[in-house]
């Protein structure tokens, strides 16, 4: 049985049934990216030095490219979960909050698209 | 929109050290999407070759970046060790109030341990062979 309103089922108001899942997922991806940045610490801070060779052999190396795309994508979408929820707290205004969700969204799907792009150029080139 | 009841602001609740490492949590996400961006950056210049590589590598070896990317690697250490946290309670353990300033406490430590650890190899890094 259903308390809602009539009224307030055709204006669509309350639940859109999806909130648990950004809760959900944002622990998914939380629990995927520990022991993926643990990884990525350890790996960078123990290159002998930052130098281009140095870097393109490390992106390059096994699976380093497959790790690499998973962190940068799973951290990608974490981001944009967490920052989501900072505007919706702190950005006020329909148009302001809109537009800063809107924003949002592009900037972490290009920087998703963006990284897997680059290591995998990276990755291939070397192989090639 | 119609005036809601709000529940009371945090301002009349007495401060207590877990609060600050609460909204630390925020402050360290929101840096550490900043600081995706970056990384991503870094990915791509390495991507475009040499020349490209060589044009940014400074904004990995000069002593004020040094800094900066020393606070984003202890940014993402809080908020890795503090996540660790949060999930925890998501699974309802540590949520006594002794619990939870213990475990604030553990997170305190383990981050300023593990930043000062990756602190010494961040300003070791040198910009290597040309």
């Amino acid at each position: 049985m259903s308390l809602r309103t009539p009224l307030a089922r055709a204006l669509h108001h309350g639940t859109a049934r999806d909130g648990v899942g950004h809760w959900l997922i944002q622990r998914v991806t939380a629990a995927a990216l520990a022991p993926l940045a643990i990884w990525l610490l350890i790996a960078l801070l123990s290159l002998p030095d930052a130098g281009y060779r140095t870097v393109i052999t490390w992106i390059a190396a096994g699976w380093n490219p497959v790790l690499l795309m998973l962190a940068v994508l799973i951290a990608a979408w974490h981001a944009w979960l967490g920052v989501q929820v900072v505007i919706e707290d702190y950005v006020h205004g329909f148009l302001p909050k809109t537009v800063a969700l809107l924003l949002s969204v592009f900037v972490h799907v290009l920087l998703a698209a963006g990284g897997v792009y680059a290591v995998l150029r990276i990755a291939l080139r070397s192989h090639a | 929109m119609a005036e809601r009841p709000l529940s009371p602001h945090i301002t009349v609740y007495r401060w207590a050290y877990t609060m600050t490492l609460s909204i630390l949590h925020r402050v360290t996400g929101v840096a550490l999407a900043v600081s995706l961006l970056g990384f991503v950056l870094w990915l791509v210049s390495a991507s475009l070759g040499a020349d490209a590589y060589a044009a940014i590598l400074p904004l990995l070896t000069c002593v004020p970046c040094k800094i900066v990317l020393a606070l984003a690697v202890a940014a993402l250490i809080y908020h890795l060790c503090n996540g660790l946290r949060h999930l925890a309670w998501d699974m309802g353990w540590g949520f006594e109030r002794a619990d939870a300033r213990r475990s604030a406490a553990l997170v305190v430590i383990a981050t300023l341990i593990a930043a000062a650890l990756c602190c010494y190899f961040i300003f070791r890094l040198g910009a290597g062979p040309a």
